[in-house]
């Protein structure tokens, strides 16, 4: 067998905190060859990322490669200076990362950066740099690379930031690039185009790439090994097509149901013998609850040349127990919609029929009083943001209770208890404060939260994006047997079509304002009519479908 | 941003300082004319008989109504006349501006010395944590703000003056060995080499030396507090890790990447710090008998000076204001991303 | 627990849980705990001081002048006799007294102010902003000189005008802590629960922007101290004999040159010592109240 280009042999990485010496990763072995493109998969804390930063040694201070060996292209990484390190980054082995905009300096020009890379490994004199940098900026497809050139990061698109992030990474045509989630907060079309640039270069420049990512989907699609990781150690690693017939590890058995895909229905996502799976009921849809007319929403001075339609001439219906998606990449307007649809902001023009009364005519400032304000709640793309940080569980949970409901003190008592079993919250958790509790937790405090009302329609924003696919397919089942249990209409607003299939009856998908298509889940999945819906539906990577049998799991601990 | 669009920010910046001045000018009015007690007994000192007084009043016009009087005093403002100091007899214009110099030597020599060890220091320590430099930069940091400058001036004569005798005594610009040198610009270090006076400039240096260690000191505290802030911050940001990962050079990660990034936040807070060395330089002033306005205000404040002490509080404001205004117009020539939003 | 409440723990717990995390940030931090007691001692002279100092601190004595510091007189005594020690202890309370009145109502105006332009915006925004933006255009300590000349040389006036000085930076603080929360999800949250406007500012986006504004308190505290002892030491608000920490300082001064050293030493240190303590109470602060690092 031919000698790897990248070969990590038993790497444990340890970082000093307040409370003693934590491990971050645990005698981990990796081997990368020319031309490969390997993934590492894993939730957060798995340690895919602190593996990444040690083989470039960028750890933070506090970190340190306590034992172990990285040897890339010949030389001791563990053991090299910082001079030959220095030679070796960007030259030999290159990152690119999350957060494109943010990993750009903010006052330089783009073009500037390129440069500044380029002159530094030899690849450009102050002379010819300025042409080398904009042909590297045509290299990553960027229209215009002129004018480009001179842009500062807060000028461009989040996928833009990014091309120019691996423009500067493979300016100097590195022999390994490493991708740490490279596409997390970009829209799936951008992603798409993102990901198909990353494996073109590497492809016609023989480069390895290591991609790091908690999406089993994205790393099916695009690479020909994945590795598993989670606390800090590998799993399981083996070939693309191998780990998805014959996943062998306890763990990736569970990330690979838990990770939504088209065969799946959500009660899929749990393993058969968890008692928190719910296979959802086909049930009616009873007459309209919410009734949606012409709506719109401008922002600026209206009338003038810089105004905004946010949310242009928008109708729909909720039928009463129905699950309707709303679909849509970032800035299309349904944060917007829901926001409007909330009360919480009001809106231009059209009207919300709400159980017959027309809610669009209440201003904002006066529905938190408002006897149908109890009625719709909302639960919160970001658990964490959406809890005072003062408050107790408890205290967040009784809110809405204390201020809307006509409870007793006791009665009260009982009544957060009661939610906190119903979301599956322990109740000796109730006291504790947000940051003390897990993301899942804080999601279930948020969902206890909205319900404590008994609400006929809830908008869920977005609730599981913030939370790590195991937990999601919790929470998601979660909220199937609450709508069946409280008999509630949902408005489940998301940009991943994946999920919005699981929970929704029928799925609109909303572009620059308006919805440009609309239909029944199955329907609209399987033909769909518009362009946009189309190109969405192809930019979303797949994960293999679930083998009918799964091979006997290998013991936890092995 | 082109270059006309920026010049029309520099411009939008230059108009708001407007309303600031018009407050300014209002506040100044309101301090001696709106306040409890009779104004014209104020301006006429504590000296004045009854008619002195009622002479003053009618000559100043207090006995018009209120929107009146501030008419008129606009008008004195903009002629220059801010009225007659009732100590010395003459008029505080031409006072304040023969003073002038002496403090703005001052301040700017202290300025200068604080920055210059501040920022050096804030950079240590941000890109040393827990270190002895960084430990050292938070002791002194702390230890600056906590220092009343008046106390560190007596301290710094006592020790340089009384025991060690290396510092000439602390009164006024120069001994009375040399003469001041020919005015040109009323710096007396900047004239005297100018007129290529060595022995003199250097005299001047010397008294220059410990009331500006004394007020340098007291601005050094926010500068290195800031630098070294600002520096942390954005060395911890994402795209210094990306600088490192393309495999920059330390000095150039730290120099063209951090530190022009983090010298934006310590521009702003240099106004903040201008608006320190300016009160406390009154202080210092007073304790180094130097013939600055700050100390002038105080002696005017003894003796119930109030056209004095007017004129005093508006030049330090517009001075202030006039510092404020160049501070953004370099930030916004400086920061790329400003007047997006506007 | 019997008696059950509904929406927190009992509020014997809730001090408990105070108390022990009070413990927690003083083990944690060997300074705060020494400003800690810096700020007891402080507080027990400006309380306790007068009943305890060894001479009268007005008394003067024509047979002891210029006294250097002794078993007799720690500190020495002044050109008048009197006892320096004494004079420094009972300066506490009224040094003490100045800071705390004019922090005090610098904070609930400036604070109130600065949360009610944050979350409405608009009118009551721009106008609390030019009103901010024109004190701050002058030079702080230059204004409450002017202030003091011209609504008289009083204490009272002292506190006024280092209160305004000082409303700045609570308006503006409170304007921007506010402003980044009143979009927060816990608001829009609170909004679906029913809470009116003033009920969530109030409630939940007050009480967390308290920790950068307890900071700013200590850190004021400081400055209002060395302002106060500024403005009597250039002969204002405070009138000799009453023992005072800037007005001992500035008359010690013209004994400097002459070798007189401790008259205005003595003073100055205490002063600095008052300062240094509230500003080393200001990070030790910041742990107290923030839950984030309350475990």
């Amino acid at each position: 067998m031919r000698k790897p280009l990248l070969d990590i042999q038993d790497l444990t990485v340890e970082f000093a905190t307040r409370h003693g010496t934590v491990t971050a990763v645990q005698r981990v072995d990796l081997q990368l060859h020319k031309g490969e493109t390997l993934g590492i998969v894993g939730e957060s804390g798995s340690g895919k990322s602190v593996t990444s930063y040690a083989l470039l040694r960028i750890l933070d201070r506090a970190g340190r490669i306590a034992s172990g060996s990285i040897v890339f292209g010949g030389v001791d990484i563990g053991g090299a200076t910082e001079r030959t390190m220095g030679e070796m980054r960007g030259r030999e082995l290159s990152m690119i990362f999350q957060n494109p905009r943010a990993a750009l300096n903010p006052i330089r020009a783009v073009g500037r950066q390129i440069e500044d890379v380029m002159i530094q490994h030899g690849l450009a004199t102050r002379g010819n740099a300025r042409a080398k940098a904009i042909q590297t900026l045509e290299a990553v497809k960027i229209r215009d690379a002129e004018q480009r050139y001179h842009a500062y990061p807060f000028e461009l698109s989040g996928g833009m930031c990014q091309r120019i992030v691996i423009a500067i990474a493979l300016a100097c045509r590195p022999q390994l690039l490493v991708a740490d989630e490279p596409t997390t907060g970009l829209d799936v079309t951008t992603q798409k185009a993102v990901m198909d640039l990353i494996v073109e270069l590497a492809a016609e420049r023989q480069m390895a790439t290591l991609l790091i990512t908690h999406d089993l989907g994205l790393a099916a699609s695009y690479c020909d090994r994945i590795v598993v990781m989670e606390k800090g150690k590998i799993v399981e690693s083996a070939t693309t097509e191998q780990l998805f017939a014959r996943p062998r590890h306890p763990y990736t058995q569970r990330l690979m149901r838990a990770t939504p895909r088209l065969d799946a229905q959500v009660s899929d996502l749990l393993p058969l013998d968890d008692s928190r799976r719910v296979i959802p009921s086909q049930r009616p849809a009873g007459p309209p609850l919410l009734e949606v007319e012409q709506l719109v929403k401008t922002f600026g001075k209206r009338d003038s040349a810089d105004a905004v339609r946010a949310v242009d001439s928008l109708s729909f219906t909720v039928h009463e127990g129905e699950s309707l998606g709303l679909v849509g990449e970032s800035g299309c307007g349904k944060s917007t919609t829901s926001a409007m649809v909330m009360r919480l902001l009001d809106p231009t023009s059209g009207s919300l029929r709400f159980a017959g009364t027309d809610l669009a005519t209440i201003p904002a400032k006066a529905f938190a009083r408002h006897p149908l304000r109890s009625q719709l709640q909302m639960v919160f793309q970001d658990p964490t943001d959406s809890l005072n940080p003062r408050w107790s569980a408890r205290r967040s949970i009784a809110d809405p209770l204390m201020r809307l409901g006509k409870l007793s003190r006791q009665d009260r008592y009982r009544r957060v208890e009661e939610l906190a079993e119903r979301v599956g919250l322990p109740g000796e958790l109730l006291d504790r404060f947000p940051h003390q509790l897990s993301g899942g937790q804080k999601a279930r405090v948020g969902i206890a939260r909205a319900i404590a009302l008994n609400p006929r329609l809830l908008i869920l924003d977005e609730p599981t994006a913030a939370l790590d696919v195991s937990v999601q397919a919790v929470v998601l089942n979660l909220l199937v047997k609450l709508r069946e249990e409280l008999n509630m209409s949902y408005l489940f607003i998301s940009h991943d079509l994946n999920v919005v299939r699981l929970l929704c009856d029928r799925v609109m998908v909303m572009q620059a304002g308006q919805i440009v298509e609309e239909g029944p889940t199955a329907r609209l999945l399987s033909e769909p009519a518009h362009p946009y819906t189309r190109s969405l539906l192809e930019a979303i990577p797949h994960p293999p479908a679930m083998p009918a049998t799964l091979p006997p799991p290998l013991k936890e601990s092995a | 941003m082109t270059h006309l669009a920026r010049s029309r920010l520099v411009g939008w910046r230059l108009l708001q300082a407007i309303p600031v001045i018009v407050g300014i000018i209002i506040v100044s009015f309101l301090l001696t004319r709106a306040l409890p007690g009779d104004p014209a007994a104020y301006f006429a000192g504590p000296a004045a008989d009854a008619a002195s007084i009622e002479q003053i009043r009618v000559s100043m016009g207090l006995d018009r109504p209120l929107p009146v009087q501030f008419v008129a005093y606009v008008q004195d403002l903009v002629r220059g006349d801010l009225g007659i100091s009732i100590s010395t007899g003459q008029p505080v214009m031409h006072e304040l501006t023969t003073r002038l110099p002496a403090s703005l030597e001052l301040t700017g020599v202290a300025l200068l010395f604080s920055i210059a060890i501040a920022m050096p220091l804030g950079i240590l320590a941000a890109t040393r944590p827990n270190s002895w430099v960084d430990h050292l930069c938070r002791a002194v940091v702390t230890a600056g703000v906590s220092l009343p400058t008046f106390f560190t001036g007596l301290a710094l004569i006592y020790v340089f003056y009384y025991l060690l005798g290396w510092s000439p005594s602390p009164m006024g610009r120069l001994d009375f060995l040399h003469l001041s040198p020919p005015k040109v610009t009323g710096f007396y270090v900047i004239d005297a080499l100018l007129a290529r006076d060595l022995e003199t400039a250097r005299a001047a240096l010397a008294q220059l030396l410990l009331p500006a260690i004394t007020l340098g000191l007291f601005t050094l505290a926010p500068i290195a507090r800031m630098t070294r802030a600002a520096m942390l911050q954005i060395l911890e940001g994402e795209f210094i890790r990306t600088a490192r990962a393309a495999g920059l050079p330390r000095r150039q990660v730290l120099f063209t990447y951090a530190l022009r990034n983090a010298i934006l936040p310590v521009i702003t807070t240099l106004g903040m710090v201008f608006s320190f060395a300016l009160g406390a330089n009154v202080l210092v002033e007073k304790v180094f008998s130097w013939p600055g306005i700050g100390s002038y205000a105080v002696e005017a404040l003894v003796v119930s000076d109030y056209a004095a002490v007017q004129g005093f509080v508006l030049t330090m404001a517009l001075l202030f204001v006039t510092l404020n205004l160049i501070i953004d117009v370099i930030y916004t020539l400086v920061d790329p991303r400003l007047g997006l939003e506007e | 627990m019997t008696t059950l409440t509904a929406d927190g723990a009992s509020p014997l717990a809730g001090v408990r849980r105070f108390l022990r995390h009070l413990l927690y940030v003083m083990t944690d931090n060997p300074m705060t705990a020494f400003a800690f007691m810096l700020f007891l001692l402080i507080v027990g002279a400006a309380l306790v001081g007068p009943w305890l100092v060894p001479y009268d601190p007005l008394a003067t004595n024509a047979g002891s002048t210029l006294q250097p510091p002794s078993w007799q007189h720690w500190f020495g005594t002044d050109q008048l006799g009197r006892d320096v020690f004494s004079r420094v202890v009972v300066a506490t309370r009224l040094d003490l007294m100045i800071a705390v009145s004019a922090v005090a109502i610098a904070f609930v105006i400036g604070s109130t102010l600065g949360a009610i332009a944050g979350f409405y915006g608009g009118w009551a925004e721009r106008i609390t902003g030019r009103c901010m933006d024109t004190i701050m255009a002058f030079p702080l300590f230059v204004l409450a000189m002017g202030i003091v000349a011209a609504a008289g040389n009083t204490v009272e006036n002292i506190i006024y005008a280092t209160a305004i000085i000082n409303l700045p930076f609570y308006a503006r603080m409170a304007r921007t802590e506010v402003a980044v929360r009143r979009n927060a999800g816990f608001v829009q949250a609170a909004r679906l629960s029913g809470n009116a406007d003033w009920r969530i500012l109030a409630f939940q986006i007050f009480p967390n922007s308290l920790p950068p504004m307890m900071v700013q308190i200590s850190l004021n505290m400081g400055w209002a101290i060395l302002n106060a002892a500024g403005l009597s030491f250039i002969g204002l608000g405070v009138i000799p004999p009453t023992p005072e920490w800037g007005i001992m300082v500035a008359e010690g001064a013209n004994y400097i040159i002459s070798g007189h050293w401790w008259l205005a030493l003595f003073p100055g240190l205490a002063l600095m010592l008052a300062v240094f303590t509230f500003n080393l109470l200001g990070d030790g602060l910041r742990d107290l109240v923030d839950p984030q690092r309350r475990t």
